[in-house]
């Protein structure tokens, strides 16, 4: 066993798909931490779509241009329509309109199909297609690989550097205005990340499933924290143990590493909910009577029949105000 | 219908001179327009230092939208404002003014934590990290709205009420010199109330300026200077505020009560003529 380990860490292939897949592991949940503050779990789902396009547009460039591999510009391509379409989305949730739900729509549909169009165009084939698709993190090259490194540190600069000033404009976007907050420039740099997050999660679990590595390891850290530094740390390590256990795994098993990583997040989910009861009510055991020690004005009809001091059994929140 | 108008602002707390200076809040032929209609017909609103000023008007009179275009938070079609001398914008000394919004319900997807709601209020402007300190200083905020011992608790766990003060914490820690008020004490207990107004008439002592909408005046009543008065989206009153009709005193048992089981019945309340 240990053997075998050493075995897989000696192998060049294997050694680059880990880098790139504990890069994901951390960046992936702390961009999808932003994303489900501000309710927009889905967007990097969208942007996947969108980037598939840009994949698409890269492959035909370096067709037309005769480049020897035919889809060296696909990951550059992928950078810059999933920047572009980031923007786009997020201005047009800006904007607040009805019709921005629409907007979307077409943008994400039009995204995947236009992307399988062109690549069919540009002679790629349906093996091309599905690697980009679920990942295939056999073919990261020493130059892909580069290119991770450094969109990750971009996005853990951001992502970790302004987290103050993002955490306020997920919060309470009304209230970061009202404090002269660049709130603009801020929500750009949310999607900016989130696009580069797509573009290096691509090669790992490839774009279909590029979101539930934002968004599920969130979802776990959220079933037992109650603070957001603590959800997008708990999320951080889910992300960090599945992408490379899953990617172990799949040096041994020929199964999809994309598709093994997000089973397991959801694994690591479900386990996790089961569980939580029994961490939930130690914690309340400890707890004391939430109710606030304010004297009240309600004048009790009569002592027997105290209607709110149920605090500590059922668990219910402090009486609502 | 309206209560007896006043001409001058009166009644400036005794520690301030009643000089007038440069006025924090001026706005000018404030007009905004929500969806098709127009919600503010040309507002104009001026706060000098050391008042305090009540925002007062039925429900859908446009009180919310005036503060929030006087925050930025929604845009004007015509009108200036003026906040502490600047215009509206990156030239406003925005550590100086605290909001606070009317509370909206809506959780946001992640847990936080009260003190990491209020550390929020720490950033302002062009300082986008927090600085040394803010745990010391969010702490403080929080003791001032009486929540300190809840600043690990998930704003989610905690009531109404209670997320109220969390949110005028926020506003507080940054320590303002005018703070702007949407309906704070709307859904709040009686002893919260009280809490809450002592706690401002301390930081009015010491040259807090406030801007409050409120449905009444209730706990404030005695701190308040003057008191504008908006009707569909028009100032119709801008003077004295409206004196306290006899039984005003019961009025806040009648309407927030913690519990909706009060013994007396909620008579609804036209002591001040404003609500509809
Ligand atoms: N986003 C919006 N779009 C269209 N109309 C709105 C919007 N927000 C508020 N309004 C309307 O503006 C009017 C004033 O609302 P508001 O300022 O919240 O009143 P108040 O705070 O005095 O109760 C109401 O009639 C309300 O229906
Ligand atoms: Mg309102």
């Amino acid at each position: 066993m240990i053997d075998e380990l050493a075995y897989m860490l000696t192998d060049p292939l294997m050694q680059r798909g880990l880098v790139a897949a504990l890069l994901v592991g951390v960046t992936a949940p702390i961009v999808g931490t932003y994303l489900v503050q501000r309710r927009l779990a889905l967007l990097g789902d969208g942007i996947g779509h969108v980037a598939l396009t840009g994949v698409a547009l890269g492959w035909l460039v370096g067709a037309g241009m005769g480049l020897v591999p035919q889809d060296e510009l696909a990951i550059p391509g992928a950078v810059v329509a999933a920047v572009v379409g980031s923007v786009a989305i997020e201005i047009v949730r800006e904007r607040g309109k009805t019709s921005g739900d629409v907007a979307l729509a077409l943008l994400f549909y039009g995204g995947i199909a236009g992307g399988v169009l062109l690549i069919g165009i540009a002679g790629g084939t349906q093996s091309n297609l599905m690697s980009y698709l679920f990942g295939s993190i056999s073919t990261v090259t020493g130059a892909d690989l580069v290119l991770t490194v450094i969109l990750g540190a971009i996005i853990l600069l951001v992502g970790l550097g302004l987290r103050s000033a993002l955490f306020s404009v997920s919060q309470d976007e009304e209230f970061a205005i009202a404090s002269g907050l660049p709130v603009r420039a801020l929500n750009i740099a949310v999607a900016v990340v989130a696009a580069l997050t797509v573009t290096v999660a691509m090669r790992v679990v490839g774009l279909l499933l590029v979101s539930a590595l934002m968004i599920v390891p969130v979802a776990v850290a959220q079933l037992v924290t109650r603070s957001f530094a603590r959800t997008m740390l708990v999320a951080t390590m889910v992300g960090v143990v599945v992408c490379v256990a899953g990617l172990s795994i799949t040096y041994w098993r020929p199964w999809s590493p994309g598709a093994t990583i997000v089973v397991l997040a959801i694994c690591v989910y479900a386990v996790v909910a089961v569980l939580r009861p029994l961490v939930v009510a130690r914690r309340r055991g400890r707890q004391s009577d939430p109710h606030p020690d304010i004297p009240d004005d309600v004048e009790l009809a009569a002592p027997g029949t105290v209607p709110a001091q149920d605090g500590r059994g059922t668990g219910g929140g402090p009486c609502s105000a | 219908m309206l209560v007896s108008a006043a001409p001058e602002p009166t009644r400036a707390p005794a520690t301030e001179p009643t000089v007038v200076g440069q006025p924090v809040i001026e706005a000018r032929g404030v007009r905004v327009r929500l969806g098709a209609s127009d919600i503010l017909h040309g507002v104009d609103l001026r706060v000098h230092r050391g008042e305090v000023v009540a925002l007062l008007g039925a429900n859908g009179s446009g009180k919310s939208t005036l503060v929030r275009s006087l925050v930025g938070v929604l845009p004007r079609t015509a009108g200036s404002v003026e906040l502490l001398g600047a215009p509206l914008g990156k030239g406003v000394d925005w550590r100086r003014v605290g909001y606070v919004p009317q509370r909206v319900s809506a959780q946001s997807g992640v847990p936080s934590t009260a003190r990491e709601v209020v550390s929020s209020g720490l950033l302002y402007g062009r300082r986008l990290r927090l600085p040394g300190g803010w745990r010391e200083r969010t702490d403080e905020a929080l003791d001032m709205v009486g929540l300190r011992d809840r600043a690990q608790d998930s704003t989610g766990e905690l009531s109404g009420g209670q997320q109220q003060r969390v949110l005028i914490a926020r506003a507080l820690v940054r320590r303002p010199e005018l703070m702007i008020l949407d309906e704070p004490v709307a859904g709040v207990d009686q002893p919260s109330q009280e809490a809450f107004a002592a706690t401002m008439r301390r930081l009015v002592d010491e040259g807090l300026t406030v801007l409050v909408v409120l449905h009444e005046l209730g706990e404030l009543a005695p701190l308040v200077t003057r008191a504008v008065v908006l009707r569909h989206g028009r100032v119709v009153h801008d003077g004295a505020p409206p004196a306290p009709s006899p039984g005003h005193a019961l009025a806040g048992h009648e309407h927030v009560h913690p519990h909706d089981d009060a013994p007396t019945g909620a008579v609804p309340q036209a002591d001040t003529g404003l609500t509809s």
